[in-house]
């Protein structure tokens, strides 16, 4: 009997497709909505926590020049104001537990007849403990080697791939700035950082060496920045605060003064970043929502205009035997059928505006099962709780009136 | 034995803005299993409102109408609707076809209702369209029938599930002549080969002659019941047995 009710409600869309169609629109466009805001959401979420997952926790990166963005400001990184010994000096601080400094130069790199654009930085060994980034294949290089301003180079993935293909990296050499370097090790991969640039498109090579070959004279002994591993979060604020007055000191600020240096807590930015996330996408979810409820609305308009579109029918239907519950159950079938159908156009839609948007932004934007099974309970939740009562207005009917109309 | 219609003073009253107008005035009537009834009167007479009465469409505004002996006011609404689907067939002037579905699935109808798969209901159907001599025609709609053949649909759909009483109101007003004749023919073998109850309102005194027994309402009041004479047949008996 259901499915034979099935069809029935089937064909009864069918005979008013133009209006079933609009009916749905409601129900598509919430449908879509939600599923676009939750693949977006989604994306940059896992997009944020795998950046963090890549940062390194607990660290704050010391960069050159001034924080603050005056009309005559270099903006951050851009003066030569860090030095070597400033990280010495910060890895003797309370609750520091390895303060590396790295400096980075874009160079064009040459392997045999290969060519690739990249970026070189030099720091020292404690660099890929701070950052929590380990070596796939090979080796990093020692203090010795750092010392010594050895040619050797640590390669990040995509470098490795453009430069080497399928073959192995390892033990050859690769020239920069006419300086030939030996590859000792090739990283982990590491994925996209928060702009959607490629972390593993760097090569790194010891801090002395960059200095000496790489790097323009006139910085010679200068530093870009320096990442500082912290013991807990807890400690964050406070070796900031510690890093902020002992560079001042050393830097010989006077009160008056900026800092011609900034500190960035990345933890915390990070923290932000991914509460505020999640946040605009349960709004957006919220908005999608109560076009969901609009549509639900919508639905309930039109089956109440079918119910008195055929009274007739229904008593008819009634006059042959059909049950009170045969006739609500007709009635709700079809507001079911219209919210579930529009549901699933509207995952299709959402799906598909998901993959333009992934494309356009640079990211992925998954739609997951979850979501999608959240969509169709919620739209069969819609079609009952808004087609029961036209259900049970057709189904109150008396078959008499109902045949005389 | 029960008698399987007893109507006992039955009164309807319709309210409308002139006021209260009372279609059926007291009518009682007996009909007994296997009779073969029909039921004349002028326009207006309350025939149709006696007829929705008996098909449990309507309800009375007094009196008391029993079915197979039970009192049909004490029945539930679920009750009622198994009564419609498979007690009573009911065959309408106005046919009253689904006009969205084939005539198949229009016979079929009753039997989806009282849950008969659908192998089985569909095979009925078909039996039942050859038996009204439109088995050629199954995947018709109503639209693409004829009158005569829309009216054949619907009594195939009215014996469905095997009804004890077929009622039918004015069946063969939409007709002509000779296939007025074959749906009336049709009932007769009905009654008389599966012993079906068949009550028909009718105008044509050709039809009424054919039954066993003549029922004639005026002015919504029974004012003569017995064989089909002819002054019973042509109405010359009012006011005779009143
Ligand atoms: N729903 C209604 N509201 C008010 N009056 C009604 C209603 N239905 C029928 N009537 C009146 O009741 C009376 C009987 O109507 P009914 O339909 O039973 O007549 P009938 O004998 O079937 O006539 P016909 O031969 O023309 O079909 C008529 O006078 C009609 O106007
Ligand atoms: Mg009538």
């Amino acid at each position: 009997m259901i499915v034979t009710m099935l069809a029935e409600a089937w064909s009864a869309l069918i005979a008013n497709r133009l209006r079933s169609v609009l009916t749905m629109l409601g129900m598509i466009i919430g449908v879509a909505a939600v599923i676009l805001m939750l693949a977006i959401g989604g994306g940059v979420q896992k997009q944020v926590s795998e950046s963090i997952a890549g940062l390194g926790s607990n660290l704050l990166i010391v960069t050159a020049g001034s924080g603050r963005s005056g009309p005559l400001s270099g903006g951050a990184g851009s003066g030569a104001t860090l030095r070597i010994d400033d990280a010495d000096r910060i890895a003797e601080i309370d609750n520091v537990v390895a303060a590396a400094p790295s400096t980075n130069v874009p160079a064009q790199v040459v392997a045999g007849p290969i060519n690739w654009a990249t970026q070189v930085t030099g720091s020292v060994p404690a660099y890929f403990l701070v950052n929590e980034w380990t070596v796939g294949d090979g080796r990093t290089f020692t203090e010795r080697e750092e010392r010594a301003g050895a040619r050797v180079a640590v390669l990040g993935q995509t470098v490795a791939d453009k430069l080497f293909g399928a073959s192995d990296p390892l033990g050859q050499t690769i020239r920069a700035k006419g300086v030939s370097l030996r590859v000792i090790g090739i990283m982990e991969k590491r994925g996209q950082g928060f702009g959607g640039q490629d972390r593993d498109d760097v090569i790194i090579v010891p801090l002395t060496t960059a200095l000496r070959l790489l790097q323009g004279n006139a910085f010679r002994r200068s530093i870009r920045s320096i990442s500082v591993s912290v013991a807990s979060a807890d400690a964050l604020d406070q070796v900031e605060r510690d890093i902020t007055y002992l560079l001042r000191r050393t830097h010989r600020l006077k009160a008056s003064d900026d800092d011609d240096f900034s500190v960035a807590n990345l933890t915390a930015i990070t923290d932000t970043l991914s509460t505020t996330t999640a946040a605009i996408s349960l709004l957006l979810a919220a908005i999608g929502s109560i076009s969901l409820v609009v549509g639900g609305i919508g639905i309930m308009n039109i089956m109440l205009v079918s119910v008195t579109e055929r009274t007739r029918e229904i008593g008819i239907r009634m006059a042959i035997g059909a049950s009170r519950a045969a006739v609500r159950l007709q009635f709700l079938l079809e507001a079911l059928m219209l919210s579930l159908l529009g549901c699933g156009i509207g995952v299709a839609v959402g799906t598909g505006l998901a993959m333009v948007a992934g494309k356009f932004i640079g990211f992925d934007t998954a739609v997951t099962l979850f979501a999608i099974s959240i969509a169709f309970a919620v739209s069969a939740s819609i079609g009952i709780f808004f087609g029961w009562w036209p259900a049970t207005r057709a189904a109150k009917l008396s078959p008499i009136e109902a045949l005389r109309s | 034995m029960t008698a399987l219609l007893a109507l006992d003073n039955v009164i309807k009253d319709y309210q409308s803005e002139a006021g209260t107008f009372r279609a059926l005035d007291g009518v009682s009537l007996v009909v007994e299993k296997g009779e073969l009834v029909s039921i004349m009167g002028p326009s207006g007479s309350g025939k149709s409102t006696l007829m929705n009465i008996i098909g449990c469409l309507d309800t009375p505004t007094a009196g008391i109408y029993r079915f197979d002996g039970t009192d049909t006011a004490t029945l539930s609404e679920t009750a009622l609707a198994r009564l419609r689907n498979a007690g009573i067939g009911f065959v309408f002037q106005q046919f009253n076809l689904l006009p969205r579905l084939s005539a198949l699935a229009n016979v079929a109808l009753p039997m989806v209702y009282s849950g008969v798969a659908k192998r089985d209901r569909d095979m009925r159907a078909q039996t039942l369209l050859a038996s009204v001599g439109i088995g050629d025609k199954p995947k018709s709609r109503p639209s693409q029938l004829s009158g005569g053949q829309q009216q054949r649909v619907a009594v195939a759909r009215s014996l469905a599930n095997s009804p004890e009483l077929l009622l039918a109101d004015e069946p063969t007003g939409a007709l002509d002549t000779k296939t007025g004749i074959e749906v009336l023919a049709l009932f007769r073998s009905l009654n008389e080969q599966q012993g079906v109850t068949v009550v028909i309102v009718t105008h044509d005194p050709e039809v009424a002659r054919a039954t066993n027994r003549v029922v004639r309402i005026q002015d919504g009041r029974v004012f003569y019941d017995g064989p089909p004479t002819e002054a019973a047949l042509y109405g010359h008996a009012e006011g005779a047995t009143a």
